[in-house]
């Protein structure tokens, strides 16, 4: 192997990095905020990207039915515990959003013409995939919230299964590409950056500072934390854990859906996709320890580049390397890790 | 005098176990009203209930209105401040950003004076003001009570519920959490005082409760308490010569 492949290589390796670092990150967000390992993390990957796909083959895609779907159930079950003699405050604008706007949003879709900008096609996209992050947040997770974390994560891989199947029904078998954002080549010395490559690094460490600078400066990034930390503490402040987990799952979601319309150009997406690529989150999220955003986002540029340079030199393992590597980090966590005791 | 908060027949049970039965207290606007009584009473079970955190049974009225099922985001946000027994402070994050979240729900609501809010705290406890970018759990006990009892004041509470605020505390720094107790009825704030250290609560309070397993056993006004035979027997005991160095 010389320089020039070793460099491309890394290059390939940072890029796909990059979206595991975001995926990543919204894991290690939602884990420690509501205690959910989201395993269906992935599949917001491959809905992002498919639905992108189908919005540019002029197609409405099945994931506006499924925000549909939601949000009625969202909307029955309010209905029905304010029947029950639960107080009705706020019931007008959870309505709103639970039947008003996929409503709106499907009429728009289909009544409008398609739109053949790229910009147009990302926003709805991002319109249709992200909301169902929190609609599945109140269904699946919101009753059994304080319920121990292996019962968090059966639910999780039940909500896994039921989208990698609906994925199925929505998209079909077939893969899907989509058209590039920049068609461009750029020369870096002896390697070659294209377009897309850039795109996704830059949109990657936007959404990161984006992240950080919400979780550092704003009260509401600072009362998701303080959620993390002190659950009833956060209560004591008049944050509620429901609209934290809400919160929570609208930003996973939103990091998802994101990187599927980033990496859509570049890889073909097919239905069960997003679950693989989700793991690799997984893993790099598990070497911060599912608590630590910066060794979090360091471990998936790991992942990244370990998995580039092991599909050159023995591509039939790829994807065994990359899991293999979760075995020493375990032990060198549990070699390390002292158990700090709750405050007081 | 109005009456900022009216607990009646509050029962709560864990289990088959009644750990607080038909308990009624009442707050008058700008008093310290104290609880005192040995461990397990209730007393901690009580504030809990009051401001929705365990499920019970009776009526609360806060501030005029009714909540029949008490919720603590809703209260929180009607202006009832809890600063729990275990403090709940946000350990891994600096002073000052535990104090902004005091205010969270103030800030939701649109109300973006909490700096001004702020400025007074650091006033009331200038030892928070030199620690402020320290995260929370490396301060000493009694900082974290200040911090607590800071973090609560950011809500602008029109009643603060404390929960043995003296718990673990050095004599010393017991009378100055006392003396900030004082100051805070002087400016205005209705208190409601759980303690198990009751000559000092006894000295500061207005009106008092005495919480013995799950029931109010008797109540009257702090004065006569503190000279009613069964309370000195009891509470104040031998212990009290000492402890009246502290209070006083």
């Amino acid at each position: 192997m010389d320089l020039d492949i070793a460099l491309i290589l890394t290059q390939d390796g940072i890029t796909s990095g990059a979206v595991y670092a975001l995926l990543a990150l919204a894991l290690v967000l939602v884990f420690s905020v509501t205690r959910v390992i989201f395993i269906p993390q992935g599949e917001f990957v491959a809905y992002g990207a498919l639905t992108m796909a189908m919005l540019q083959q002029g197609k409405v895609p099945g994931t506006l039915w499924l925000l549909v779907a939601m949000g009625v159930c969202v909307a029955a079950l309010d209905l029905f515990r304010v029947l029950r003699g639960a107080s009705s405050d706020g019931l007008a604008s959870s309505l709103g959003w639970s039947l008003g706007y996929p409503l709106l949003l499907a009429a728009l879709v289909n009544f409008l013409p398609a739109s053949d900008s790229l910009l147009v096609q990302a926003a709805l996209t991002l319109a249709i995939v992200v909301p169902t992050g929190p609609l599945l947040y109140r269904l699946a997770f919101q009753p059994v919230a304080e319920s121990p974390v292996l019962v968090l994560l059966i639910v999780s891989v039940a909500i896994h299964v039921s989208m990698v199947g609906l994925g199925l029904l929505f998209f079909g078998a077939e893969g899907a590409r989509t058209q590039p954002f920049l068609d461009a080549q750029f020369a870096l010395g002896s390697v070659s950056l294209s377009g897309q490559q850039v795109w996704v690094l830059l949109a990657s460490a936007g959404l990161i500072v984006a992240l950080w600078l919400f979780f550092g400066r704003s009260l509401y990034g600072k009362a998701l934390r303080a959620t993390a930390l002190n659950r009833n503490g956060a209560r004591l402040m008049g944050f509620s854990p429901v609209f934290a987990g809400k919160l929570t799952f609208l930003l996973a979601a939103f990091i998802g859906v994101l990187s599927g319309i980033l990496i859509a150009p570049v890889t073909t997406i097919y239905y069960d996709t997003g679950f693989l690529i989700g793991l690799k989150g997984f893993v790099a999220a598990i070497i911060g320890g599912l608590a630590s955003f910066p060794v979090a986002a360091g471990g998936a540029l790991l992942v990244g580049i370990l998995e580039s340079f092991s599909s050159f030199w023995a591509s039939a393992y790829k994807e065994v390397f990359v899991f293999t590597l979760i075995i020493p980090v375990l032990v060198w966590r549990s070699l390390t890790s002292h158990h700090i005791e709750e405050d007081e | 005098m109005r009456n900022i908060l009216e607990v009646s027949d509050l029962c709560v049970s864990y289990g088959k176990v009644e750990a607080l039965s038909n308990a009624s207290i009442k707050v008058g606007e700008g008093q310290i009203v104290t609880v005192i009584g040995p461990n397990g009473a209730g007393k901690t079970t009580m504030l809990s209930a009051i401001i929705g955190l365990l499920g019970s049974r009776g009526t609360v009225n806060f501030d005029g209105r009714l909540e029949t099922t008490p919720d603590v985001e809703h209260l929180v946000a009607c202006g009832m401040s809890l600063v729990p027994e275990k403090r709940e402070l946000f350990g891994e994050m600096s002073v000052e950003d535990n104090l902004e979240l005091g205010a969270f729900h103030r800030y939701r609501n649109g109300d973006r004076r909490y700096r001004e809010t702020m400025a007074e705290v650091y006033e009331i406890f200038p030892r928070l003001k030199e620690r402020r970018t320290q995260m929370a759990g490396t301060l000493s006990g009694g900082e974290r009570q200040m911090l607590a009892v800071g973090r609560a004041l950011m809500a602008k509470p029109k009643l603060l519920m404390l929960d043995e605020p003296s718990l673990g505390l050095a004599p010393l720094i017991t009378r100055e959490i006392f003396r900030i107790i004082a100051e805070l009825r002087r400016r205005g704030v209705s208190i409601l005082l759980v303690e198990q250290n009751a000559r000092a609560a006894l000295a500061v309070a207005d009106y008092a409760y005495v919480l013995e397993t799950g029931a109010v056993a008797m109540e009257g006004p702090a004065a006569a308490l503190r000279d009613d035979p069964r309370v000195i027997d009891t509470y104040l005991g031998l212990g009290g010569k000492h402890q009246d160095m502290l209070a006083a």
